[in-house]
């Protein structure tokens, strides 16, 4: 699988020595001219997101490492806390300094809690070693320390208004915004909320610097990005591939090619069929937080629609109408499809319902449903699958 | 390093007053920076449907049925809660994905909405009907969900049907942010999200105060007053029953309301028509009792001074607070019980009312207790569970026996097809028709002490409080706790020991002021007062859980204009001159107030409940 960087040796504390020789503002630009976007899903620029928080008025400030890993399909996210934590925090730490905070939390999804005294542990070695808490380094300009919250064991709570809700000890929904976390998160101070694999490349652009980083991957979608591969393929696992490859590209790497549909992004992405195999898997094209399930010919792919509609009825907070309703409503047309009793205008009427979800839903969780509901159902139709 | 507070302080002083150019619809406008599209398309008049959004409540962006589009954004936002700042913003309220998003919205709801308009009591008030209609919904692309929920008719005062419920949560805000108590809150998640008390437990048996400030809050029917018209009817029918009803001074402001009269019309005379031709015995006015409560509550107050300040008893505590609202007295009774000695033991005047009208009034009238029904119209639902009272029977009897809420008597007048905006006026029935302005502004928050005051400090000093044609201004306005104080001076010989001192006092009204001014008592930075007015309801009575919707600052406004002018056009603007009180203390209650005799009859004790839950 070639050398691998992401996922390759790391000495630790190597990131934070690289920060520290730079001024605060300096690291905010690195990172903004790595290129480097969210790896959590919606791909928003990292070092815009700093920036904006570094630039929030006020002295108390956090940041939080999303580890919720909800998306059906992925697993990155754990493998990068379990084998590689010092990076994750690393990086974490690296933005406390860049935007002066003192405090940082990783909101551990609830499932992972077997990892948390292995976490502490690393945590507590780094606080041994000086380089988590008062002036670390010993630069006295600089303290940070990292705590470890467990999650409540929703998908919604990875939303990142939602998850701070959660973490300020209220039920887990999606906050009004604007104003963002930036500017108002956590107990209403500036938060930058990053995804676990973005921490993690954090690190490694302060330790092979931000053109390294620009020089991979495409003009939109910088870098290397961690895919978390399931389903009908030889080898299931988690891949590290430069962004932008063709989702050909992806399934030759990982003994795919058999596949007659790829759902990119979990049960929020987009399903793509055989025709459409030289796509990019980029933020431009398809964009992915990271999962990627691989279908063969035999699978029912109406099935899979019906799952991820349960999954979000399901998940979804019930706060706001479209999504609470509307996923219901989804759900039981998918079901009548399956039992073949459906008019086209019915099928019409259901489109309308999952596009108006997609603009008028509170968060991202109902505001995606129409992706892999009109993708899918396009797939079914096209009869690629069973 | 400026704290972010410092920094937000100043970003608002520089935005206050400055102006925006937005455009809307492909018109320019200028808005206040800071206002939401919401407010500035209000502002404009340029309708925007909205449901989980209520000038009292802060925004929650829920039912996204305002969704607007703006130029540069992919997904809608919703006008409730998206600030205009930067200038240039360009709005569409109506564009081809709006209305697409709405009427999918709107579609939802109303496949999932189990109830009839025809017989649902929210039927000309309920805003998902006004918006259904105004989107022309005629069919629905899915099968009607089933009903989810056994209404819940066990609460004394609230009536709950879930199945109408169209989860904007006015409900739970109203009850966390208003007043304080948190009965009500979202359960489960998705499709089976529903609001409801802590663990579904029955309204009935849950901590709530009957204040019913959930239902003026609800814009469909979902909520409503545990209905008493049919008792009433059935009184009324019935030849051999006398029946009696006192009216509280807030439903004449707001009546008008309910038959299109813009807010502030009092109708007191035409509702007195109203209630004749109805078939009631007698029209009798609360303030009168409302007059009697400040003679016995004043008198206890400076019962309390005399206690505190020369025999050094402090089992009398101070300062003391009013006990009129029942939903007030609830809130103390689960959250303050080791603090109810503050309360005054007055009974609230619709009890007195009731304990008279089966003693005094029976006597004098030479007619049966048995056979005479009181009834009481009040602003109010949580009178209903205060007239349920087990300890609110001192005449022998239920002292009151059914509560209207303002909406319900002008349902029945309705119902029986009174015109009541072109009747006649008439008048109350004596002996309890002439009350002073004093009871009247009962009705409004900070009514109780101004009416105290103007007796009080006529008692004690001889002269007229010194405020402009008696309005004693500092007592008025919606401020949500206001704190003032009248210095004592030139007193006469029997309260000499009063002699230079200040009184002081406080006023709040919603619960949540109710619980901030608790606080500070309990924090011991309220000792030095003397006297405190508490309405569970914001803008006091006027804005009670029985009054007619919709409501908000402005309209609580207009009717607490009316409730002040007719105090001022009154003839008898203060308690003791009442001369129908002065007559009662001559002929029945012989021993004055707070005497034995208004003991056994107006005064009360609580019950404290704590937050346990049955
Ligand atoms: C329903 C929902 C669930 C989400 N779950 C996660 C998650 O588990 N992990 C994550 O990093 N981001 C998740 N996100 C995205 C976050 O809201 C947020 O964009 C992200 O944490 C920002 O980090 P990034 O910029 O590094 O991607 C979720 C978003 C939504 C709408
Ligand atoms: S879109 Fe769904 S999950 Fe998001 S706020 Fe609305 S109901 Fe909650
Ligand atoms: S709540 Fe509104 S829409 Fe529903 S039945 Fe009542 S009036 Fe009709
Ligand atoms: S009961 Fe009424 S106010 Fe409460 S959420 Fe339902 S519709 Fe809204």
């Amino acid at each position: 699988m070639g050398d691998r960087v992401i996922l390759g040796p790391y000495a630790p504390g190597t990131a934070v020595d690289a920060a520290l020789d730079q001024r605060r503002s300096d690291v905010v630009m690195t990172v903004r001219e790595s290129g480097l976007r969210g790896r959590g899903g919606a791909g928003f620029p990292t070092g815009t997101k700093w920036m904006l928080a570094a630039a929030a008025a006020g002295d108390e400030k956090y940041v939080i490492c999303n580890a919720d890993e909800g998306e059906p399909g992925t697993f990155k996210d754990r493998v990068l806390l379990q084998e590689y934590p010092d990076l994750v925090f690393d990086g974490m730490v690296t933005a406390g300094y860049a935007i002066g905070a003192k405090e940082g939390y990783v909101y551990l999804r609830a499932e992972y809690r077997y990892m948390l005294d292995a976490l502490e542990n690393v945590l507590e070695k780094m606080r041994s070693e000086g380089r988590l808490g008062n002036a670390i380094r010993g630069r006295e300009d600089f303290d940070f320390d990292i705590h470890i919250h467990l999650g409540s064991g929703a998908y919604v709570c990875g939303e990142e208004s939602a998850l701070i809700e959660s973490m300020e000890g209220r039920r887990g929904e999606p906050r009004i915004r604007p104003p963002f976390p930036v500017v108002a998160g956590y107990l209403n101070k500036p938060t930058v909320v990053n995804n676990v694999e973005t921490f993690a490349l954090v690190s490694r652009v302060m330790e092979h610097g931000a053109d390294w980083f620009r020089g991979i991957g495409t003009e939109e979608s910088a870098g290397l990005k961690l895919y978390s591969v399931s389903g009908d393929v030889q080898e299931p696992g988690v891949y590290e591939l430069p962004m932008g490859i063709t989702v050909n590209a992806l399934l030759e790497t990982v003994g795919g090619t058999d596949a007659a549909a790829v759902q990119i992004g979990g049960a929020s992405g987009t399903m793509v069929t055989r025709r459409e195999f030289d796509r990019k898997i980029a933020f431009e094209d398809i964009a992915t937080g990271g999962s990627i399930i691989v279908f063969g010919p035999e699978r029912n792919l109406l099935g899979v629609l019906e799952n991820f509609l349960e999954f979000f009825a399901e998940e979804s907070c019930g706060q706001c109408t479209p999504c609470r309703l509307g996923t219901m409503r989804l759900l039981e047309g998918v079901r009548d499809l399956q039992n073949g009793s459906v008019e086209p205008e019915r099928i019409d009427a259901l489109r309308n319902l999952a596009d108006s979800m997609a603009i008028s839903a509170k968060c991202g969780l109902g505001q995606s449903c129409n992706a892999p509901f009109g993708s899918i159902l396009d797939a079914h139709l096209e009869g690629v699958a069973r | 390093m400026k704290t972010n507070e410092e920094v937000r302080e100043q970003e608002e002083a520089r935005d206050v007053g400055t102006l925006v150019r937005v455009t809307i619809n492909g018109r320019e406008y200028r808005a206040r920076r800071g206002a939401t599209i919401l407010e500035i398309c209000q502002e404009n008049g340029i309708p925007v449907p909205t449901l989980c959004a209520h000038d009292d409540l802060t925004s929650a962006g829920v039912c996204r049925i305002c969704s607007v589009e703006i130029e540069g954004s992919w997904a809608l936002q919703t006008a409730c809660t998206m600030e205009v700042h930067d200038p240039g913003m360009v709005i569409n309220t109506h564009s081809p994905r709006v209305r697409q998003a709405r009427r999918a919205i709107l579609e939802l709801l109303l496949a999932e909405h189990c109830g009839d308009c025809y017989t649902c009591a929210a039927s000309g008030t309920c805003e998902l009907q006004e918006i259904a209609d105004d989107y022309g919904i005629r069919e629905l692309p899915y099968e009607r969900r089933e009903p989810r929920f056994e209404p819940d008719d066990t609460g004394p005062s609230i009536y709950r049907d879930m199945n109408k419920c169209i989860q904007c949560r006015r409900c739970i805000r109203t009850c966390d942010d208003i007043q304080s108590v948190g009965a009500l809150g979202v359960f489960a998640r998705g499709p089976e999200a529903h609001i409801s008390t802590f663990a579904d437990m029955p309204l009935g048996d849950v901590v709530c105060t009957n204040c019913g400030q959930c239902i003026t809050h609800c814009p469909t029917g979902a909520l409503r007053e545990v209905d008493h018209t049919p008792e009433v009817w059935k009184a009324l029918e019935d030849p051999d029953k006398h029946v009696v009803i006192q009216t509280a001074p807030a439903p004449r402001a707001a009546m008008g309301e309910c038959f299109d009269l813009p807010p502030g019309t009092s109708v007191t005379g035409r509702m007195n028509t109203a209630m004749r031709d109805l078939g009631f015995d007698r029209i009798f006015d609360t303030n009168f009792t409302a007059d009697l409560t400040i003679m016995e509550e004043g008198t206890e107050l400076l019962l309390r001074l005399k206690a505190a300040l020369v025999d050094g008893d402090t089992s009398m505590k101070l300062p003391q607070i009013t006990s009129c609202s029942p939903g007030w007295i609830k809130y103390m009774e689960h959250f303050y019980p080791d603090m109810l000695d503050h309360l005054s033991t007055c009974k609230s005047p619709q009890q007195m009312f009731g304990a008279l009208m089966k003693t005094y009034y029976a006597e004098e009238q030479g007619i049966d207790p048995e056979s005479i029904v009181t009834v009481s119209l009040m602003p109010c639902t949580a009178k209903k569970f205060e007239s349920d009272r087990p300890e609110m029977v001192d005449s022998g009897h239920k002292d009151v026996d059914y509560v209207l809420t303002t909406r319900e008597l002008a349902q029945m007048i309705r119902e029986a097809g009174i015109p009541l905006p072109i009747l006649e006026e008439t008048s109350f029935d004596e002996p309890f028709g002439d009350a002073s302005g004093a009871g009247l502004i009962f009705g409004a928050t900070g009514g109780v002490m101004e009416a105290a005051l103007r007796t009080a400090y006529e008692i004690v000093t001889g002269r007229e409080v010194p405020f402009d044609n008696l309005n004693i201004e500092p007592c008025r306005g919606l401020e949500g706790i206001k704190m003032a104080s009248v210095k004592l001076e030139g007193v006469v010989e029997e309260w000499s020991f009063l002699e230079g001192a200040e009184l002081k006092f406080a006023i709040a009204h919603g619960l949540a002021n109710a619980q901030t001014v608790m606080e500070m008592l309990r924090d011991g930075e309220l000792d030095d007062l003397h006297f405190i007015e508490i309405m569970a309801c914001p803008g006091g009575c006027l804005g009670g859980g029985g009054q007619p919707m919709p409501v908000n600052d402005e309209i609580r406004r207009a009717r607490a204009t009316a409730i002040y002018s007719e105090d001022e056009d009154l003839p008898l603007r203060k308690s003791h001159e009442n001369p129908h009180v002065a007559y009662v203390y001559e002929k029945f209650l012989t021993d004055g107030p707070c005497g034995h005799k208004s003991h056994d009859l107006l005064h009360t004790h609580y019950t404290p409940r704590g937050r346990e839950l049955k």
